[in-house]
């Protein structure tokens, strides 16, 4: 879901930014960021990689041990929670259980000394903004789930801010009102057009909806990209790993000149790929990527490997065929069962050829 | 409420099941000896405050008499004023200060802060007699005898040892009810744009608020009874209503003590239900 919204204009810009717990837990470490004006950008990780201590920075809730933040052009280190020009969506979604809808949305504003006029206007724009109108006199253990993060969106919205942060907006719902709520905060996003800083451990969230994604691991941002150069292009063996389904092979590689190497990587047929990196290298393919077939493939270019089909898991769509090729791990190939009633056509136990393509082929350094 | 109604109902023709204690012989027993010891004793009281005997030993038959005499005893009146005025004052600032030092214990981290939590609670384990003794010679020590001041102002020295002893109370109390808040909410409501001050008074007050009520009604009941520490810090003309209790029963137990006390307990009774009512609604109002 590219968008052209976001312009290249920076609104915040996080400059090596350390945040350390007690004595050493470096929950943050050295970060670099920049979120541009109007994107919808998500931070994604793991539980424990820092994700979230990022984005109490950004609120102000957390104070970075080292580096700077800076939000609309101004330094936020001497900006409290309250003065900051960012609002945040909980993960809890934090409404007010003893003040109606109506109450909790205009909350920000009755804060900031808005006329009643005014609120009582705006609080009833913001709710039909997020589908909620006239249900401003409830309470809030009166609605769903779905309609409590609706009011936590609400009156995040109203203050108009330059950020909108949201932690983990998504997590407490169950999987069909999730997917319809990821399309519709990127629908209020492009509406809106506040820049969105989402934090989520959901790489499918992350992908769907973000322009770009930053994905971290223990502290430290590993990659920086849209969804799909994420996908195709993982700058590492653990991003190619977090986002999707991948086939690892651990392997060997020497320069064979002209950008060019020598792959050797058992059970794997040697090839001749792309790439500058030598020594230990880990060859990875994505498993809708990987063909399946009885007979070995003709195509000598392709990397290709025997082996027996070990489990077949059908969804419906596509099949999941994990082909045990005699590596720690079996390969994973998904088969789109394009005709109805055969499904993926093969058997337990059969003896098949598991082959790819070598632009189709990424490869890490160990 | 329906367990303890069922408790009583007459058994089913059915079995019982495993888990149906409330239809066990043994724990029917129990409820009703537990419910017999601690409610005769307080029935028996309000039956002979109608015996028309001045012995009050044996039943000679129903009169209003003694509510009407204890009614026109003068001394007693003034002793239930002051009771109600002391538990009215020391009520409040109890509260007021058990949910602050709650709410510093709860939000802040400093030095010394369990050894501040469990100073704290110590008059709540120190046996009342000790705290008494002790509030006694800190009034004659310090000089500080209100005994001679002009009413309301003579019972100052009570309302502060009222105070003493029930801030505690609701200071736990209070506590107890802070530890279920959730921080994402002070959290939110600061981020748009609340200042301290604005957080505590529009989020974490109204959390706090069956913590503030039962607080109120702990604080209120433990100075309407309280008679120990009274005793120690009550002079000839601060009597309250239990120390007068007591002088009254040294001569002998008239049915106008009966009565006294039967319009105490009505007005205890009245006024938890009040509170309970009005914590009620307020469950109901949130819930919908």
């Amino acid at each position: 879901m590219q968008s052209d919204a976001s312009s290249n204009e920076p609104i915040i810009e996080i400059n090596d930014v350390t945040k350390i717990y007690g004595s050493d837990v470096r929950a943050v470490d050295n970060v670099s960021l920049t979120v541009n004006r109007g994107e919808f950008f998500a931070l994604l990780g793991p539980s424990g990689c820092g994700k979230t201590t990022l984005l109490r920075m950004l609120a102000g809730f957390e104070t970075p041990t080292e580096g700077k933040v800076i939000i609309d052009g101004n330094d936020m280190a001497d900006v409290q929670a309250n003065k900051r020009p960012v609002n945040m969506v909980f993960q809890s979604y934090a409404v007010f259980p003893h003040m109606t809808v109506a109450q909790n949305v205009g909350y920000g504003l009755k804060i900031d000394g808005v006329a009643k006029k005014e609120i009582s206007a705006r609080v009833e724009e913001a709710l039909e903004l997020v589908k909620l109108g006239g249900l401003g006199a409830r309470m809030p253990d009166e609605l769903s789930g779905g309609q409590r993060q609706r009011v936590a969106l609400a009156r995040a919205l109203i203050k108009r801010p330059s950020v909108l942060l949201l932690d983990e907006p998504l997590s407490a719902l169950d999987a069909k009102l999730r997917e319809a709520m990821q399309l519709e905060l990127v629908r209020l996003q492009k509406t809106v057009g506040i820049t969105f800083v989402i934090v989520t451990h959901d790489q499918a969230e992350a992908l769907s909806m973000a322009d770009r994604v930053a994905v971290m691991e223990s502290g430290i941002v590993r990659q920086v990209a849209s969804p799909a150069e994420l996908y195709e292009h993982p700058a590492s063996r653990f991003v190619g790993d977090f986002i999707g389904q991948i086939n690892l092979f651990n392997g060997n590689a020497s320069p064979a000149g002209d950008g060019k190497v020598n792959v050797s990587a058992a059970p794997l047929s040697d090839q001749v790929l792309d790439g500058t990196t030598t020594g230990p290298v880990c060859v990875a393919v994505r498993p809708e990527k990987v063909s399946v077939s009885r007979d070995k493939p003709t195509d000598s270019n392709l990397l290709s490997t025997q082996g027996s089909v070990a489990d077949i898991a059908y969804y419906g769509g596509y099949s999941n065929l994990y082909v045990d090729v005699g590596a720690a791990d079996p390969v994973l190939a998904e088969i789109t069962n394009a005709e109805r009633g055969i499904g993926p056509g093969y058997a337990q136990g059969e003896t098949v050829w598991v082959s790819w393509r070598p632009e189709d082929t990424l490869l890490f350094a160990e | 409420m329906s367990t303890l109604t069922d408790l009583f109902s007459r058994q089913g023709k059915t079995k019982i099941g495993p888990l149906e204690y409330h239809r066990r012989l043994w724990l029917r027993i129990t409820v009703a000896l537990t419910l017999i010891f601690l409610y005769m004793p307080i029935l028996t009281l309000v039956a002979f405050s109608f015996n028309d005997s001045k012995r009050n030993i044996v039943w000679r038959g129903f009169t209003f008499k003694y509510y009407e005499k204890a009614m026109n005893n003068s001394e007693l009146i003034e002793a239930f004023v002051n009771s109600l005025t002391i538990a009215f004052v020391s009520t409040i600032v109890s509260v007021i200060l058990g949910a602050l030092t709650a709410y510093v214990l709860w939000r802040f981290r400093f030095p010394f802060r369990a050894a501040y939590e469990g100073a704290m609670a110590l008059p709540v384990v120190i046996p009342e007699i000790c705290m008494g003794v002790a509030l006694m010679v800190f009034f004659l020590r310090t000089g500080f005898n209100t005994g001679g001041w002009v009413w309301p102002f003579n019972l100052s020295a009570i309302t502060i040892a009222h105070i003493a002893f029930s801030f505690p109370f609701a200071a736990i109390v209070i506590r107890a009810r802070l530890e279920s808040f959730n921080t994402e909410l002070s959290e939110s409501a600061k981020d748009l744009g609340a200042t301290e001050f604005q957080v505590f008074k529009d989020i974490i007050v109204p959390h706090m608020k069956p913590g503030l009520i039962a607080g109120a009604l702990l604080a209120f009941t433990l100075s309407l009874d309280d008679f120990v520490i009274t005793f120690f810090t009550s002079g000839p003309n601060t009597l309250t209503f239990p120390v007068k209790i007591y002088s009254m029963v040294r001569f002998s137990v008239t049915p106008e003590v009966n009565a006294a006390s039967t319009i105490l307990i009505v007005i205890t009774v009245l006024i938890t239900a009040l509170a309970l009512r009005l914590q009620n609604r307020n469950n109901m109002l949130q819930a919908g």
